[in-house]
């Protein structure tokens, strides 16, 4: 439900490890909003949510404080998600998504394209078992696009899964298409 | 460092960045500058209404922070990974209220040092003013946090925080400014620590509505 208009019904979606979901669909049709239900942010009218494991979640508020320097407001959510080893799951991170020179540099002087990569750098950072990615490719370039396909499919080599929205085609192998058109069953 | 301790060094480090702290005490001592202004150079007279001049100007100082204790990180998504992460939004809305404190207590209640020589009070009442600020604050730091919480996203954020927060403060200006025996300071106490008690839980359900 949003603002009292029941946005989608009869949903059901499985992700196991390794897997991917794809959800597509018009502008305001509850793409972000199905993601924030998977999230636990908002509860379903009716039906659940079943989770396993860790999750991380992407959207487009990277959640980074502005004023501090990249690698030092992301060991803040490292060291929320688990502090062992919280400076190599960051430098690691930083490295997969290409900001390894950024480190040192406000998140505030972060072009728009490098936010989303460090918003996708704290997803990496958490080693959580599930990837919520809202519009990941937003922003990203061919070569940033092209990495974030790298990223989630190793992740999904390593056993995680992923759910995410996009406007544009990504190359995810095998991934479970679920496409939002507004139509909500009676 | 464990979870509570890296989140209010977060906070405490945010409070005192980019001279939060300093803006502060420097608004807290310009307020009690200007009472002797406004009321006369008569030393009896100030000595009188000390204690109340200084508790009045720490609540307005404790308005200045208000509007960004908690809106920028409702905005930014913050609170939605605070959640994402599993933690819970009272606990961590008691850790900012502790944080808060930390940022904007200590430097008030050294300020208050040099309000009190402002207005010539004996080393009694001087004491008798920093007990109450000490007793008062985490109550005005709590009210702060509920406040910054409510008013979160709002249109006039700053001004409707001066309307919620200045009449819920009134207890504690009546108790702390009248903090001359230990029964004021007593009611100061369990005004500031219902305070404390509730906080987390108004805020947290504040923050709550503004993302769903």
């Amino acid at each position: 439900m949003r603002g009292g208009r029941l946005l989608f019904a009869r949903l059901s979606l499985t992700l196991a490890e390794g897997e991917a979901a794809i959800v597509t669909g018009p502008n305001g049709v509850g793409k972000s909003s199905l993601l924030r239900l998977a999230a636990g942010l908002i509860a379903p009218f009716e039906g659940g949510v079943a989770r396993t494991g860790r999750m991380a979640l992407m959207t487009e508020d990277i959640a980074l404080d502005p004023e501090r320097r990249l690698g030092d407001a992301l060991l803040f959510w490292g060291r929320l998600d688990r502090p062992a080893d919280v400076r190599g799951r960051v430098a690691e991170a930083l490295e997969a998504v290409g900001l390894a020179e950024l480190a040192e540099v406000p998140v505030r002087l972060l072009s728009t394209g490098q936010r989303r990569r460090a918003a996708l750098a704290r997803v990496l950072a958490a080693r959580a078992a599930l990837w919520l990615l809202d519009e990941p490719g937003n922003g990203l370039d061919a070569d940033g696009v092209a990495m974030l396909e790298r990223v989630i499919a190793q992740h999904r080599a390593d056993g995680g899964a992923v759910l995410l929205t996009t406007h544009q085609p990504l190359g995810l192998a095998e991934a479970k298409p679920l496409a939002l058109d507004g139509f909500v069953p009676a | 460092m464990s979870i509570a301790l890296t989140l209010i060094a977060r906070d405490v480090r945010r409070g005192y960045a980019g001279g939060g702290a300093a803006l502060v005490c420097g608004f807290f001592l310009l307020a009690v500058v200007l009472f002797p202004f406004a009321i006369g150079p008569d030393r009896a007279v100030l000595v009188r209404v000390g204690a109340g001049a200084i508790w009045v100007a720490a609540l307005l100082a404790a308005l200045l922070p208000v509007e960004r204790l908690v809106a920028p990180d409702v905005e930014s998504g913050w609170f939605d990974q605070i959640r994402v992460h599993g933690l819970s939004l009272p606990l961590v809305m008691a850790l900012r209220i502790v944080a808060h404190w930390l940022a904007f207590a200590p430097p008030l209640m050294l300020a208050a040092l040099v309000a009190a020589g402002l207005f010539g009070l004996e080393a009694a009442a001087l004491v008798r003013v920093e007990a109450g600020l000490l007793l008062g604050t985490p109550g005005l730091a709590a009210l702060a946090v509920a406040t910054g919480a409510l008013t979160a996203g709002l249109r006039g954020a700053g001004g409707l925080a001066g309307l919620l927060l200045l009449p819920l403060a009134l207890p504690l200006l009546i108790f702390g400014a009248g903090s001359g025996d230990m029964g004021a300071l007593k009611l100061l106490a369990a005004v500031s620590l219902m305070l404390v008690a509730g906080a987390p839980w108004v805020a947290a359900a504040a923050i709550r509505s503004v993302r769903d």
